[in-house]
């Protein structure tokens, strides 16, 4: 029987979402214009688990999103997550321990003032590298965990509070730039947690070569300031499924790369064939510290991690996750398996205008 | 069996059963935008010669980091075409193109 206590808890952390609460009351509250803008709701529910060293975790979790415009220019969205995470209990005892999250990811308000231009202010994801604001969402990354170095340059909590500037700086049929440059203030907001810093990023992308080249810079302004550095190299072949996608970051105290590679079959049928369904991928990974100062949360010693995964994309958005990882480092060699299921849902947030 | 081994397992079935669920569930009046997508996007996703130039957009825009989903409403084609303007810096001219690829 659930305790009293238990639900104290919950209710408590509901209480705590009282932003994304307010921001669906708003977005219902709303009126929209033109009926192909309809307010929609997006996101992914997944069921994972994650087996360490032996030890096996169990992570449920739902990620919507919501994104709503207003008018012509302007853009409401915000996505959150809801997980409960069990784990084994420690000190030899059977069972497990769980513990629950509910929380925004980001929530801002995007006005496309110009061609060139749009201007975000609010809680946004931090515009550093590729895995922050492209590749972390449970629906789209590859693999279950991000890469070591994830939290290296976003300021380690991956979200800024404050206002962006952002857009396509420029755009021919041979090539384009868009960039991003962001000013964060301090909060120690449970919902809205930031450090203050700036910082941003420019890439330069090729699509008759289908390469893509970026550098981000980030700037941490509190406590002992500190600077980030870090590019990325995407390149996808022409005529192939093959994707390599690669970063780099180096901050005060550590840096590391990441690697990934992928590729869906298609010659067997194209991609909605049973084998054209599969995607095996492959990422190595690696972390160097550069002193003990541990102001990051990248590993506490030099680190490698050979990642090999095999997803399978199931119709109806469904995507079955499965990898196998070996590190590697002075404190011991680790095994870890992951799988996971997620489903990507997409839909108006009410039926809207024919 | 511990509640909370059944409550992971509740969590686990229903995460499996729900986008069969949503495949039951899935409104058939809301499928001309969604079929579009979908089937432009699985058949040309790795074309040499876009087929348009809202094909190009998306291929390089959009499918360059998730592959396209299943189908969604006509309904929301602005919006979603609006998030991938301020997600994927879009310039005026791409959006354009792209709302036109989605809504033909």
């Amino acid at each position: 029987m659930p305790s009293p206590r238990r639900d104290f808890r919950f209710f408590k952390s509901l209480w705590s979402a009282r932003p994304l609460l307010f921001s669906v009351v708003v977005l219902f509250a709303t009126q929209y214009g033109r009926a192909q803008d309809t307010p929609l709701i997006s996101g992914g529910v997944g069921f994972f688990t994650n087996t360490t060293g032996g030890s096996t975790t169990y992570l449920p979790i739902i990620s919507p999103l919501l994104a709503a415009p207003i008018g012509d220019h302007f853009l409401i969205e915000s996505r959150a997550a809801l997980l409960e995470d069990f784990t084994p209990k420690t000190g030899g005892q059977p069972g497990y321990d769980h513990s629950h999250f509910i929380g925004l990811t980001y929530l801002q308000g995007d006005y496309i003032a110009s061609p060139h231009v749009t201007v975000v202010g609010g809680s946004f994801l931090t515009p550093f590298g590729t895995y922050n604001e492209r590749l972390s969402p449970i629906w789209i990354n590859n693999f279950q965990d991000g890469p070591l170095i994830q939290t290296l340059g976003v300021m380690t909590t991956g979200v800024g509070l404050g206002g962006q500037l952002r857009g396509s700086a420029v755009s021919r049929r041979n090539f384009s730039i868009d960039y991003a440059a962001y000013f964060s203030a301090r909060s120690g907001n449970e919902q809205f947690n930031s450090k203050r810093s700036s910082g941003g990023r420019v890439s330069l992308y090729l699509p008759e070569k289908r390469l893509e080249v970026g550098f981000s810079y980030g700037r941490l302004l509190q406590g002992t300031h500190e600077n980030f550095y870090g590019t990325h190299v995407w390149w996808e072949p022409k005529d192939s499924t093959f994707r390599l996608r690669s970063e780099w970051a180096r901050g005060q105290h550590a840096q590391g790369y990441w690697v990934e590679a992928d590729y869906r079959p298609t010659n067997f049928g194209g991609l909605d064939s049973w084998i054209g369904r599969l995607e095996p991928i492959f990422r190595i990974q690696q972390t160097f510290r550069i002193d003990n100062v541990a102001s990051d949360s990248l590993p506490a010693i030099n680190t490698q991690r050979a990642d090999f995964g095999l997803d399978y994309n199931l119709p109806h958005n469904t995507r079955i996750l499965t990898s196998y990882s070996r590190q590697f480092s002075s404190s011991g060699n680790v095994n870890i398996w992951e799988i996971g299921i997620v489903y990507r849902f997409l839909f108006p947030a009410w039926k809207g205008k024919q | 069996m511990s509640q909370t081994h059944l409550l992971a397992y509740a969590f686990g079935l229903s995460a499996l059963l729900t986008p069969f669920l949503a495949a039951q569930t899935k409104p058939q009046g809301n499928q001309p935008a969604s079929a579009h997508v979908e089937q432009k996007a699985s058949t040309k996703q790795n074309s040499p010669i876009p087929h348009s130039e809202g094909d190009r957009i998306f291929a390089q825009n959009c499918s360059r980091c998730h592959t396209a989903p299943d189908g969604f409403s006509p309904n929301i084609s602005g919006t979603v075409v609006r998030h991938m303007r301020v997600r994927a810096s879009l310039s005026q001219h791409d959006e354009q193109e792209l709302l036109r690829f989605l809504n033909p």
